[in-house]
């Protein structure tokens, strides 16, 4: 339990996926123009995340990683597909967002009409993709982590465009020096809110040892915690924090 | 005749400057700006870019009359999932470390969205040549940035360049070290490299007046 719970606030907050890894930029600087089309992106991205990355944990554990094809039986054992997962992630969620769309448009006309345009730009935000590639180079170990680590990415990726584009309606009343309008200021005012992002990186530090002991997984993301403290690059870390596990 | 038109010539580099996939066409800034804190890893991720747009973009135009419309999408994901597993491959035989620091940013330029929007918007509508030309354009504009970006965050955040240290020895006091200067720990994070782009599209519009936006 403590560890779904730290793995939802880690995934909204510590590691949120527009702030510290920079994944689903395109959409996010597109749409949030307006809080209302933001908010419909948002929980599109929610809902696809929260879908894909439990179904591209079952095919990593079942079919790409190391060893995975074992349970065909044993002279399948050596095999290691992971050279596929890129091509496989991305039709998933192709595949998905398409299925996702069709049964929304049949059971709830409604809702297709708000999320609509959205879903098809779904299949190319890197947020998506970028949600299964972490869950399998972070090594999550259930399908309900990997189900709690698409909801979180989601709602942290919701929270974020949804703060960008109420920044962006307030700032139009504002006198922006004119070459930085529009585009630029909306960068400069996403790494500001980015640097305070960084103030939840000491939340989880200060654990309960004896609890992360038990779960391997938070030990490996306490010392990702710590170099990131050491001014690293984020991307950087989690290598780094790979690199000490092996 | 010139081996390239001078439309073909406006194809290369038009998205260089006026038409900058990043700056202007707020496209790809998803993979940009995480891997930009050393030059290295900000030119082998333009390069695979290059790579995957130039050979992505022909593979694109020379199907173009025979995807169905309604499944191009994933049409067009399978051709750039098929390129971006070679160069992973690549990346890993030949330079390991550096695939290491890339991790995931490599997978990512599957979903980088220049290159899925110069599909739909060039390779889709136009002869392989001219695709080539777009999509060698695009990346070097996209390439470009990059390489400014990883310029100013190495430089001025670790006092180094691709690794040399330029600015002298920080621990043995020598260089610029010797009279006082500081690394500034601040661009290695990667809030400033959102920042820096925000400063670099500042430059471009003071420059170019047409570029500048409403609000």
């Amino acid at each position: 339990m403590l560890e779904h719970i730290e793995l939802f606030f880690k995934s909204i907050f510590i590691d949120n996926m527009v702030f510290a890894t920079f994944l689903g930029m395109c959409s996010y600087l597109a749409v949030s123009k307006r809080v209302a089309t933001a908010v419909g992106l948002g929980a599109a991205v929610i809902f696809v995340l929260a879908v894909t990355v439990p179904l591209n944990w079952l095919l990593d554990q079942y079919l790409l990683r190391d060893g995975a094809l074992a349970w065909l039986g044993p002279e399948y054992a050596d095999y290691n597909l992971g050279f596929l997962s890129f091509i496989l992630f991305i039709a998933t969620i192709a595949t998905m967002v398409q299925l996702v769309e069709i049964v929304v448009e049949k059971f709830s006309p409604a809702l297709y009409n708000s999320l609509g345009i959205f879903l098809p730009l779904i299949a190319v935000n890197c947020a998506i993709l970028g949600g299964s590639l972490f869950m399998q180079s972070r090594d999550i170990q259930t399908l309900g982590l990997a189900f709690n680590y698409g909801l979180s990415s989601g709602i942290g990726w919701f929270l974020a465009i949804l703060a960008i584009a109420a920044i962006r309606e307030k700032i139009r009343y504002s006198n922006v020096p004119a070459p930085l309008r529009g585009l630029g200021i909306t960068f400069i005012i996403t790494g500001l809110m980015a640097i305070g992002f960084m103030s939840f990186g000491g939340m989880l530090t200060g654990g309960d040892e004896a609890a992360q002991e038990e779960v391997p997984t938070t030990v490996q993301k306490e010392n990702e915690d710590k170099i990131s403290e050491e001014a690293k690059e984020n991307t950087v870390s989690y290598n780094n924090a790979i690199k000490n596990k092996n | 005749m010139a081996l390239l038109s001078k439309k073909d010539t406006n194809l290369l580099l038009d998205p260089l400057s006026d038409n900058n996939p990043i700056t202007i066409q707020v496209l790809g800034i998803c993979s940009a700006l995480a891997i930009t804190a050393e030059l290295k890893a900000s030119i082998v991720m333009a390069i695979s870019v290059l790579f995957v747009m130039g050979m992505g973009n022909v593979v694109i135009s020379l199907m173009r009359n025979i995807i169905p419309s309604k499944i191009r999408i994933i049409v067009q994901l399978v051709v750039v999932a098929t390129l971006v597993i070679i160069v992973d491959q690549v990346l890993k035989a030949f330079a390991y470390e550096l695939s290491k620091t890339l991790s995931v940013f490599v997978g990512l330029i599957i979903t980088n969205c220049i290159i899925m929007g110069r599909f739909e918007a060039f390779a889709l509508a136009n002869g392989t040549w001219r695709s080539f030309l777009d999509g060698i354009g695009n990346a070097a504009g996209y390439g470009v940035i990059l390489v400014i970006i990883g310029f100013f965050r190495e430089l001025l955040g670790s006092g180094t360049l691709l690794g040399y240290k330029v600015l002298g020895d920080p621990i043995a006091k020598t260089g610029l070290y010797s009279i006082g200067y500081e690394n500034n720990g601040f661009m290695l994070l990667s809030p400033m490299a959102l920042i820096v782009v925000g400063l670099i599209i500042w430059v471009q519009r003071s420059r170019n007046k047409a570029l500048i936006e409403e609000n």
